[in-house]
């Protein structure tokens, strides 16, 4: 047991370029998320589709079926619920990963050391998230199919745009978790998420589209200030059909586009800036 | 701060200062020191003394990717990755570092090999006790063959056994050439491995040297230590004119107190030997003499000497003597 450990020691060191060991650092990093979420990847759907099927059965399919909303509702539902479950989902990643890590676990040391800058660390989290995300949104196309039937309804002209945006969102989402779980004590985290959690979900027009909300002007700008809006929204653009030859009147897709683009760059930037103030004690 | 060179410093801190926030004073307070390449350096301290947060200031460099592929860290803490079996802890570790596939699957197998950690090196963690996490986790900085290797505590809370092991790896990687700094609260782990000590507390480095270089700071280092028989015919002899309350202790104490260069003597505890005493001569004189006189003065006294040696002062009197504090309190 004492032999001394084989070593290349003595044929001295021969530092790589940091450009070249950053790339391979960050490769190394995504392939070891990658195995984890391979290795994951069943209670991942499980965890992540039992709200939408839930939604989409009881809103979708139950409330039609028994005459408390018409079908056009599970229409406009099903846009809301993919960009609810790839938002929340891609938020959840970070959030719930960096919250535990950097306050108990530490487990993200290894990475933090690995020769790479260490904002690139958290920038491959929130990819990663973003990733999970979209896998977990794309299942909630088939299901949606199963649960409501001939309620399934979805244009299939923009699907180029509905697979932007659902990028968009998923990285929206991963930005704004980053910015949770790098400012959230862990004590807080609970908290934060009660008090964060619900009122984005349910002021984010994930049930009703935003044009609907005119008799609640008051409501209707409150709405404004959530991300998910635009998400939400921006799904109804790319996947309503246009009923009778007209389109839905969605939030303009150029102001989505931008709310969107805004939310990921500034929740980035505050996110890595506070990552980096955490790890760098 | 840290700023690997070429020549034969691996390691230069210069004036190094961490304040906390909402912290009274400062953790590490304009702190300089630097370790030579190939060298075993040991920062000891109490606990709060800095010796961590030094350690930890190795996150601020001028360039952190060049040093970061030098560099391994041992921390105190489990920061293992949890999600991951422990061959692939490995494994996942160099991938970070740019080991090749062939390669650090090899290097795996050999160092959980070496740390007898093959049979569990398909498990997650949560099943291992303490010392097995920390042979992870050396296994782990291993991996990448750093230069400089940083073991915060490695032995802390270890149970004997793992403690020699480590204690031998890390002679080892000594050998090697590797540069190996740690802090420890432990004298005899610093006074074992270490070749230059700084002994820290309050954040402040009080003393630097070889640990033989820390032990001549205490002023009359010379220890003899003694160990004689007073036959009972002998006291009673003697001790009418010594008067009533003198006993054989304090008369011998006395007796050794007086010779020349004798600067404290302590009497040792015996327990269930009535008729043996033992006594700890600190002098400033130089061994030879001390030796000569105590011998004489023990025959003089009829008493019977048994045993005598000289002891070194340990690093932890070292402690007390610059901080006039025990370093466990």
């Amino acid at each position: 047991m004492s032999t001394p450990i084989p070593s290349t020691q003595q044929h001295g060191f021969h530092p790589r370029s940091n450009a070249r060991a950053t790339l391979t650092a960050f490769v190394a990093i995504v392939s070891r998320d990658l195995l984890v979420m391979r290795r994951e990847v069943i209670i991942f759907l499980l965890q992540t589709l039992i709200q939408p099927l839930f939604f989409l059965f009881v809103f979708g399919k139950v409330l039609s079926t028994i005459g408390a909303a018409n079908v056009s509702f599970s229409i406009v539902l099903l846009p809301g619920v993919v960009a609810l479950t790839v938002f929340l989902t891609a938020l959840q990643g970070p959030a719930v990963d960096l919250a535990r890590d950097l306050n108990v676990i530490r487990e993200i040391d290894d990475r933090l050391l690995a020769p790479l800058p260490t904002v690139l660390v958290a920038i491959e989290k929130v990819l990663l998230a973003a990733l999970r995300a979209l896998i977990g949104g794309a299942f909630i196309f088939p299901l949606a199919y199963w649960i409501l039937g001939s309620g399934f309804q979805v244009r299939t002209d923009m699907l180029g745009v509905l697979i932007g945006l659902m990028v968009l969102v998923a990285l929206v989402g991963a930005s704004v978790g980053l910015v949770l779980g790098t400012a959230a004590p862990i004590q807080l985290l609970p908290l934060i998420f009660a008090l964060v959690l619900t009122p984005l979900i349910f002021t984010g027009c994930t049930f009703y589209p935003w044009a609907s909300l005119g008799a609640i002007k008051w409501f209707q700008v409150v709405t404004l200030f959530n991300p998910l809006t635009y998400a939400a929204e921006g799904m109804r653009y790319a996947m309503v059909p246009p009923l009778h030859g007209q389109a839905l009147q969605t939030l303009a897709i150029g102001w989505v586009l931008l709310a969107l683009c805004t939310s990921f760059i500034v929740c980035l930037w505050g996110g890595l800036k506070l990552f980096h103030r955490r790890v760098v004690s | 701060m840290l700023e690997p060179q070429e020549a034969t410093q691996a390691i230069e801190v210069e004036h190094l200062v961490k304040r906390y926030p909402r912290a009274q004073r400062t953790a590490v307070d304009d702190l300089s020191f630097s370790v030579r390449r190939g060298e075993t350096f040991g920062l000891l301290g109490p606990n709060g003394a800095g010796k961590t947060t030094t350690i930890g200031g190795i996150d601020v460099v001028a360039n952190p990717i060049g040093a970061k592929q030098r560099i391994a860290v041992v921390p105190q803490r489990n920061n293992l990755d949890r999600t991951l079996r422990i061959s692939e802890i490995l494994t996942y570790h160099a991938a970070y570092h740019g080991v090749p596939r062939a390669e650090r699957t090899a290097r795996a197998a050999t160092l959980l090999e070496e740390l007898g950690l093959s049979a569990r090196r398909k498990e997650k963690l949560g099943w291992l006790s303490g010392g097995l996490e920390q042979r992870v986790m050396l296994a782990r900085a291993l991996m990448h063959e750093p230069e400089v290797l940083f073991l915060d505590e490695p032995t802390n809370n270890l149970d004997p056994q793992t403690r020699l092991f480590l204690w031998e790896r890390i002679q080892a990687l000594h050998k090697q050439g590797v540069t190996i700094v740690l802090t420890t609260h432990d004298m005899e782990e610093a006074d074992r491995l270490c070749e230059r000590i700084a002994i820290m507390d309050q954040g402040h480095i009080l003393a630097l040297d070889t640990p033989d270089g820390l032990k001549r700071l205490i002023p009359g280092g010379t220890m003899l230590e003694l160990r004689l028989r007073v036959p009972e015919a002998v006291g009673a002899l003697r001790a009418p004119e010594d008067g009533a309350t003198d006993t054989q202790d304090e008369r011998f104490r006395a007796m050794l107190g007086r010779l020349p260069g004798v600067t404290k003597v302590e009497q040792l505890a015996l327990e269930g030997q009535p008729e043996t005493l033992a006594f700890r001569l600190y002098g400033s004189s130089d061994a030879g003499t001390l030796l000569a006189n105590a011998t004489q003065t023990v025959i003089q006294e009829q008493g019977e000497l048994l045993d005598l040696r000289f002891t070194q002062p340990s690093l932890e009197d070292v402690f007390i003597y610059l901080t006039g504090r025990n370093l466990r309190s």
